[in-house]
Formats: structure tokens, C-alpha cells, sequence
């Protein structure tokens, strides 16, 4: 049915407002927490999200008529209150999936959190989930080997993976550092991890460190027989620089090496991710930048969305913060993105903020890796919190004991074994850590000292951005 | 007055992965283990291997994966069984998820020499 050309402005939401719709199963749906500017009306900003992150634009033009936008408009579909929050709602929006490239997460965002995110009728914008359809989802490599295949190369079972960043994480050269690598995996950790600042330095060239650290993980291997890594920072300043880096870790035969996906970008990342997944490389993900988009409640990008944008992106582990630690994040909302990193199938629950049930199929897991200002102390309830399937990360917990790193790793690995022995047993282990820990450290004189040292260490802080409840 | 030094000197261990930092567990104490893997729906697989060979993928079964096995003392009996017959091997017990295709749990029982 062709239509006449009407040269002007019209409402948004004569077009893109369609509260009569039902989504297909083929429609990737977004859930944007809209603040409008006073005196608009939430179905034209919700509208105007929807027509400015798809087809529209502010004026209508003569050369759409020239295809049918009927077919490839996005959609408002559904507009919801923000439980305790009067002045923003939740805009629920469908798009067509001919709107975005197979496989390329890089698009899906340039159109979700392109320009509508400076549009002028909004105050403030969050895009809080996506539900990715099972049809796109299949054209995404995702994790090069996923949680199974990880656990079966590293040999590591029934427990979560134990790591350590290397610190001083700036100015040491590469064959100090190599040292500490080597003091922590004889101690009893299975990985360690170069921090992200660590690229190519003038105090320690990425070359040298790699050659150290093999060295020190080879070496701590043979004498513990247990199976080791380091995360192999390979972030680099051009993609070339990137791959030869992964060439030469793969070369001195190592299992994992690490990108930095929001700092270094998309592209770079689905790069790397196809790279390992061609040479049998582990890769674990940090998440450099990811606060300054998703710790604002009311603006920016919810981090379970850059959690699946990673998960489709390809990743093998991905940092998730630890909520008991230092760093930003309430247990319910961290659960939720953690679902969607390991499960195949997530529902929807509002109360751990996922908006969509979420199909994965068949794509392999993440391990969550929780790290930054956890201790001991802190083993039963990350335990509880994360599972199995996770990867517990102890820097200054590992590094600060009195002994040095390797106690301190040896304290580290009797902590968590200890509460894997006791919540299988049947003990409830975030009630009774205390006892847990004492026991353990009966036998263990490195974790009697870390619990002495950490004893008084807490970090209690009110996160920012809670789940939206009613107050 | 002498010096006295406060930190202790570390020495490396070699551990047989999952609880190897743990002391030996008692007779009990494993028995609470296998029940969690009988719990958890995970089939019981007994294997064993020469010390020798503890860093390769593959240990010898002792038979076969005892698929779908619920009786904690026939698993206990295997077990030892096992041991009777290699004495100087490792024996471990794996917890077997056949929906994932990988190992919920595994832990050595018997240490060989």
C-alpha cells in the first residue's frame, strides 16, 4: 500500500508509539528507564527513544518512502512506572532483528546507545536490559571455550578458581614480577592476573614480563603438580599489537591471556575472542570503564546489559564485582547478571533485575570473577554468593599477608576448601563462617596469621545504584 | 638477645587439586562428601592412577562410571576395594554431570606412595 509524501514535523508517537503490539520471538527488546524534560509526555519521549535508536529522525523525509518502515521501525510497546521514582518510567521497545548485522554486538550498541543518548527531550536515559533473540544470538561466537572446556583444561573441580592480581600493580620490572607470580601459584593459587593498567611500559615491556611469568608458572607447576595460569594482559594500543601479543603467549605455551573489553572496544574484543577461540586460548575479560557507564541509576547503561553484550562478545571469564568487597554492587542485581553469564535460560525476576527471560541455547557460560578488597574473612559468603562457577580473585588479601604472597595464597586456598568441604557437608556457611574459619585454621598457621591480619577489615558502604523498589 | 625473625618460611607443596590443602579427612567426613554428590543427582566415578601420572587428563577407571548409583555404601566399598587392588596408585572420586559433561566435584580419597 504506497503512501503520499507529507513534508513536515509530526509527533513521534503517531509512529513509534504502538501499544497494540506484541513482540516476536525474533525481536531483540530493550528496557530504557526514561527521564523526560518537564511538560513532555512520557508516550512521545518513549517514542522518540525508540524512533532515534532505530529508523527515525526529527523531520519527516521523502526517501522512506522509498522502503516500507513499517518492517524495520523500532517499537514502543509498553510504557511502566519506576517503582519509587515519580519522574522516570520504563520504556519497553522491540526492535527488528534486520536492524542489526549478525553477530556484531558493535552494532546492536551504535543503535541502542548511539545519539538517542544526547536527545534533548531526555534528562537522563538508562538502557536497564536487552532480551537478545535466539536468532541473533546464534550468529554470536560467544566465550572461545566456556566455563566446561575451562575447567576441564585447568584440571579444577567441585570449587571455584582462586586468583590473585599482581601487585604493586605499576613499576615492577618483569622479572620481580615474574617472582611474585611464581610466589603466589606455589602457595596454592591456580591463577594470577597482570592488573589492567599492565600493558607495555617503559619500567616492564610486555615481552619480558610474558617470558618471566611463563617461566614462574611453568616452574610452580612442576614443583605443586597442580595445573597453573596468568592472565597474559594483551590490551594494546592497536589490534596488530593486540594478536602479536596473544601469538606470543600462545607460543610460550601458555593457557590464558586477558583484554580489557570496554576500554578496548567491541570489535577488538570479538577479534580476540574468534583469535582464542582458533588457538585453544582461555581469555579472561576486565571490565576497565564500566563504572563510568553503569553506576548512575537514572543514566548510562546497566552493567547486565554490558554483561551479555561481553557473554555474545566472547569472553571465558568476565569481572562482576564481589559485593562484599571494595567496590560497587548489591547481592540480588549481581546474582541476576551472573545468571545470564552461566545459565542457558534466565527468566524474568524483577527482583534481581532482569527484565526479559533471556534464551542463551546453546552458548557456552563466563565464569564470575569477583575481585577487589576481599579477604579471608570474606571466603564463606563469596562462597555462598557466586558458586562454584566463579573465579575469587585476593590481591591485597594474597600479597599483604605477613609472609609473604605464597602463605598467603596457601591461606587463601585452605579458606576456600575449607567452606567447599563444609557446605557440602550440609553447614550452612555464611552462619557459621566464624567456626569454619577457626577450624581450618587449626591446621593451617597461614590462614591463623591472615585472620589476624584481616580481622577488623570491612567495607560497608551503601551502594548507589539500587534496584528500583518502592521505599 | 638473639634476633627472631616473625615471618615463617614457606615451603612448597605438591596437592592433588580440590582439598589438597586440606589435612587427610576422616572416614566420616568423606562419607559427607559422597553423599553431597549422590545428592546433587551426579553419577559416582572411581579412578585411579601411578603417582607418577597425576598430571595426566586421563586416570584409569576402576570399572565404570557408577551411573545413576545411590547407595553411599556400595560407593564406600568400591572405593577401598580400588585401593585393595592399587595399593601404591591415588585414588580419587568424581561427582559426574552428565547435563553439563563435566565433573561437579573430584577429590583424591587414597594418596599412593
Amino acid at each position: 500500500m504506497s503512501k503520499k509524501y507529507d513534508a513536515g514535523v509530526k509527533e513521534y508517537r503517531d509512529t513509534y508509539w504502538t501499544p497494540e503490539y506484541v513482540p516476536l520471538d525474533t525481536d531483540l527488546l530493550a528496557c530504557f528507564k526514561c527521564t523526560g524534560q518537564e511538560g513532555v509526555p512520557r508516550e512521545e519521549v518513549a517514542a522518540a527513544v525508540a524512533a532515534e535508536s532505530s529508523t527515525g529522525t526529527w523531520s519527516t523525509v521523502w526517501s522512506e518512502l522509498l522502503t516500507d518502515l513499517e518492517f524495520y521501525k523500532g517499537r514502543c510497546y509498553r510504557i511502566e512506572d519506576v517503582p519509587g521514582d515519580p519522574e522516570a518510567f520504563y520504556a519497553f521497545i522491540a526492535y527488528p532483528l534486520d536492524l542489526f548485522e549478525e553477530g556484531s554486538i558493535t552494532n546492536v550498541l551504535t543503535s541502542l546507545v548511539g545519539n538517542v543518548f544526547g536527545f534533548k527531550a531526555l534528562r537522563h536515559l538508562r538502557l536497564e536490559d536487552i532480551r537478545f533473540p535466539i536468532a541473533f544470538i546464534k550468529t554470536c561466537g560467544g566465550p572461545p571455550n566456556g566455563i566446561v572446556v575451562e575447567r576441564d583444561r585447568l584440571n579444577k573441580y567441585g570449587r571455584p578458581l582462586l586468583g590473585c592480581t599482581i601487585k604493586p600493580k605499576l613499576g615492577l620490572s618483569g622479572k620481580n614480577y615474574g617472582r611474585v607470580v611464581y610466589e603466589c601459584l606455589r602457595g596454592g593459587l591456580d591463577l594470577t592476573k597482570d592488573d589492567e593498567n599492565i600493558n607495555s611500559q617503559p619500567f616492564q615491556r610486555w615481552r619480558e614480563r610474558f617470558e618471566f611469568v611463563a617461566e614462574a608458572v611453568k616452574l610452580a607447576e612442576r614443583e605443586t603438580g597442580e595445573v597453573k595460569g596468568h592472565y597474559l594482559n594483551c590490551t594494546a594500543n592497536t589490534p596488530e599489537e593486540l594478536y602479536e601479543r596473544a601469538e606470543f603467549a600462545k607460543e610460550l605455551d601458555m593457557p590464558i591471556i586477558m583484554h580489557d573489553y570496554i576500554t578496548g572496544g567491541f570489535t577488538a574484543n570479538t577479534g580476540l575472542a574468534n583469535w582464542c577461540r582458533k588457538n585453544g586460548m582461555l581469555l579472561h575479560i576486565h571490565r576497565a570503564m564500566h563504572a563510568v557507564i553503569d553506576r548512575h541509576p537514572k543514566h548510562g547503561i546497566h552493567f547486565r546489559v554490558l554483561a551479555k553484550c561481553l557473554r555474545l562478545s566472547g569472553g571465558d571469564q568476565l569481572h562482576t564485582g564481589t559485593v562484599v568487597g571494595k567496590l560497587e554492587g548489591d547481592r540480588q542485581t549481581t546474582l541476576g547478571y551472573i545468571d545470564n553469564l552461566r545459565e542457558s535460560f534466565v527468566p524474568e525476576d524483577r527482583s534481581r533485575g532482569n527484565f526479559f527471560d533471556q534464551d542463551w541455547g546453546s552458548m557456552p557460560g563466563v565464569f564470575a570473577v569477583a575481585s577487589g578488597g576481599i579477604h579471608v574473612w570474606h571466603m564463606p559468603a563469596l562462597l555462598a554468593i557466586f558458586g562454584d562457577d566463579s573465579c575469587l580473585q585476593f590481591g591485597g588479601g594474597t600479597h599483604g599477608h605477613p609472609w609473604g604472597s605464597a602463605a598467603g595464597a596457601a591461606a587463601n586456598r585452605v579458606a576456600l576448601e575449607a567452606c567447599v568441604k563444609a557446605r557440602n557437608a550440609g553447614r550452612e556457611i555464611e552462619k557459621e563462617s566464624r567456626d569454619i574459619l577457626m577450624e581450618a585454621a587449626k591446621h593451617s598457621p597461614e590462614l591463623a596469621i591472615a585472620l589476624e591480619t584481616w580481622k577488623e577489615i570491612k567495607f560497608e558502604f551503601d551502594t548507589v545504584d539500587k534496584l528500583d523498589v518502592q521505599g | 638477645m638473639p634476633f627472631q625473625s616473625t615471618v615463617s618460611d614457606y615451603q612448597t607443596v605438591a596437592t592433588l587439586e580440590t582439598f589438597g590443602f586440606l589435612p587427610p579427612m576422616t572416614q566420616e567426613e568423606i562419607y559427607d562428601q559422597i553423599a553431597y554428590i549422590i545428592a546433587q543427582g551426579w553419577s559416582p566415578v572411581i579412578e585411579h592412577v601411578h603417582p607418577s601420572g597425576c598430571m595426566q587428563t586421563y586416570w584409569s577407571y576402576w570399572k565404570l562410571p557408577f551411573f545413576g548409583e545411590k547407595d553411599l555404601n556400595l560407593i564406600v566399598s568400591e572405593l577401598e576395594a580400588c585401593h585393595r587392588a592399587y595399593p601404591d596408585h591415588h585414588v580419587r572420586i568424581i561427582g559426574y554431570d552428565a547435563y553439563t559433561q563435566s565433573q561437579g566435584t573430584a577429590f583424591v580419597v587414597f594418596q599412593g606412595r
